[in-house]
């Protein structure tokens, strides 16, 4: 017994190890962008290496905000980002309660096709789409971000499997109780899909707070920049200026830690059923 | 009359996104492959008569493939494919495996594993790279503590692709960790607790029950990181712009480069249909395989 103990000791020691050394690597980064977001310019490029600034200073964090309107970024990102989520979880939910539940002729074919429409890499409508948004006049607007988020296959894809498994008798009672087609997706069929759409938001929002390469073609104007554009812009300006760009970079980072923070337990589901990117 | 009288019903719910799917979808993939079979130039207007005279045929997708480039591209994202993968996976198994164990304190490792996945490529490609500055870095200043000279990284032929491998691993680990760690609490407790009795050891559990039942979550990890890898891009940009010497450019960073620096559109647009065939091509041969080594308990 008592060596049955020792060695389930002894496998838990190694175990908390491991932890503590995967969680190391995993830090090391972070803790590295800290210390350099609090170095002076000079103290950027000594040897030997600082780990802990010797004069620490708030010198980048001043800079950052005075030389770029860091904070308009903020509220941009958030702008596009909501938006973003909001007309991806209306326009997808909405398809998704037409498509299982009034069951008009065409819905499976129409399901199909969507579905199809997630083979084709994004690369494919890069430049395409680039060619439309210009022709509508759109380069340089926040729509042009946000107005793709109409159609995300993956979203209609996620909410069709859960409606699916919504029970019809639901709605005939709804019908009975005389509510028409558009309470019945309000009240009934989006309650109960509550869970999926919680999902949903958290992983669409963190992906559209993250994303580069469009947003990147879309929006060169200083004032409508994201928070990641921003930060690549800085990158451009200031290239070798690491504490400015780290205090950038830890900036960037802290909504989005927030939220999930807030929320893991969805980004925990999340990532089951929304592995692929659509 | 009820199928009319239900298309009626359904055309306001399915309109936002019917009008996406034509828009931001189907209309752009026509107009790529028209794109892909000219040699337009993204300035001069779009329309029948410009794409009829800049007609070039397939003489984009020919001159693609008979480049050297191109084949050194491929390259690249094999290299990357060949370090990349096997890297990912066995950390990823690592969190995953520690993250089942009933420990005190393990939620905690549980939230800091996931903050690289949290954080946006641009921010993390600016992090790493400084993290491989050569001189001013840690990652050299630590080699340096047990006497070993650090390459240049990101400026060093060889090094470069490594370090990008590096820094992708880093931040992808947490995400595949924490999916495998779902295929993990799946597996039931029963088969370990009769191996038990059968008198088998740990490591004997590990590859005659864990790995078997895991290899579904590990075929959906592989195809997904398969696929992402072909479609590298941010870090790339950000951290070496496909340098040094074209030593790290791969498919989207030539498709972006062609497309919007060069605005050789036609060139590019038959790149990402390329690209468009190598995916599809994968999964179908990722889909045919699994039945050979995936095992799905019936």
């Amino acid at each position: 017994m008592n060596h049955k103990e020792k060695k389930k000791i002894l496998q838990e020691i190694g175990t908390y190890l491991t932890a503590v050394l995967i969680g190391v690597i995993v830090i090391i980064p972070f803790l590295w962008m800290l210390s350099t977001s609090f170095k002076s310019k000079g103290a950027l490029m000594q040897i030997p290496v600082q780990w802990i600034p010797k004069e620490p200073s708030l010198d980048a964090y001043r800079t950052v905000f005075s030389r770029f309107p860091l904070l308009r970024a903020i509220g941009n990102s958030f702008l596009i980002t909501g938006s973003y989520t909001v007309v991806t979880i209306l326009s997808a939910s909405m398809a998704a309660f037409a498509i299982t539940k009034i069951k008009f002729p065409c819905a499976e074919g129409i399901f199909k096709l969507y579905l199809a429409s997630m083979m084709i890499p994004t690369q494919v409508t890069l430049i395409p789409l680039f060619v439309i948004m210009n022709k509508l006049g759109l380069i340089n607007t926040y729509p042009s971000v946000i107005l793709p988020s109409l159609f995300r296959a993956f979203a209609v894809f996620m909410l069709v499997q859960q409606m699916r498994s919504i029970p019809n008798d639901f709605m005939e009672a709804a019908r009975i109780d005389g509510a028409g087609i558009f309470r019945i997706y309000a009240k009934v069929i989006m309650p109960l899909t509550g869970s999926a759409i919680a999902t949903l938001t958290v992983t669409t929002f963190m992906e559209s707070w993250n994303d580069y390469l469009w947003p990147l073609l879309m929006l060169s104007d200083k004032n409508k920049m994201t928070l990641t554009l921003a930060l690549n812009s800085l990158n451009g300006q200031y290239g070798t200026e690491y504490n400015l760009l780290m205090a950038g970079s830890l900036i960037s980072m802290i909504p989005i830690i927030i939220i999930y923070a807030c929320a893991q337990k969805y980004f925990k589901t999340g990532l089951m059923s929304g592995g692929v990117k659509g | 009359m009820k199928k009319r009288k239900l298309t009626i019903q359904a055309l306001p719910f399915m309109l936002p996104s019917m009008l996406g799917m034509i828009i931001f979808s189907f209309l752009p993939i026509v107009i790529s492959i028209v794109i892909s079979l000219t040699d337009w130039n993204g300035l001069d207007k779009l329309n029948a008569q410009t794409m009829k005279e800049c007609m070039v045929g397939l003489g984009n997708y020919s001159e693609i493939l008979r480049s050297t480039e191109f084949w050194s591209v491929l390259w690249h994202t094999v290299y990357y494919i060949i370090f990349y993968i096997p890297l990912v996976l066995v950390m990823s198994l690592f969190i995953a495996s520690i993250l089942n164990k009933n420990m005190k304190g393990i939620g905690v490792f549980r939230v800091l594993y996931y903050i690289p996945v949290l954080t946006s490529w641009v921010a993390a490609s600016l992090i790493w790279k400084w993290v491989l500055s050569p001189q001013y870095g840690i990652i050299n200043q630590l080699l340096s503590y047990i006497g070993i000279t650090g390459p240049n990284w990101l400026t060093d032929k060889v090094w470069a692709m490594p370090a990008i491998v590096l820094a992708s691993v880093w931040k992808d680990m947490g995400f595949y960790g924490l999916f495998l760690l779902s295929g993990l609490k799946a597996i039931d407790v029963g088969y370990y607790e009769a191996s038990r009795v059968d008198g088998a050891g740990k490591v004997r559990q590990f590859f005659s029950i864990t790995l078997p039942l895991l290899t579904p979550s590990m075929f959906f990890c592989i195809i997904m990181a398969l696929i992402n890898a072909f479609q590298l891009f941010p870090q790339v940009q950000i951290m070496t712009e496909g340098g040094p010497n074209g030593a790290t450019q791969v498919m989207v960073e030539r498709i972006y480069t062609y497309g919007f620096k060069y605005f050789k559109m036609g060139y590019a647009a038959a790149y990402s249909w390329i690209l468009f065939v190598i995916i599809f091509v994968l999964t179908l041969i990722q889909m045919k395989l699994q039945k050979r080594w995936v095992y799905y308990e019936s």
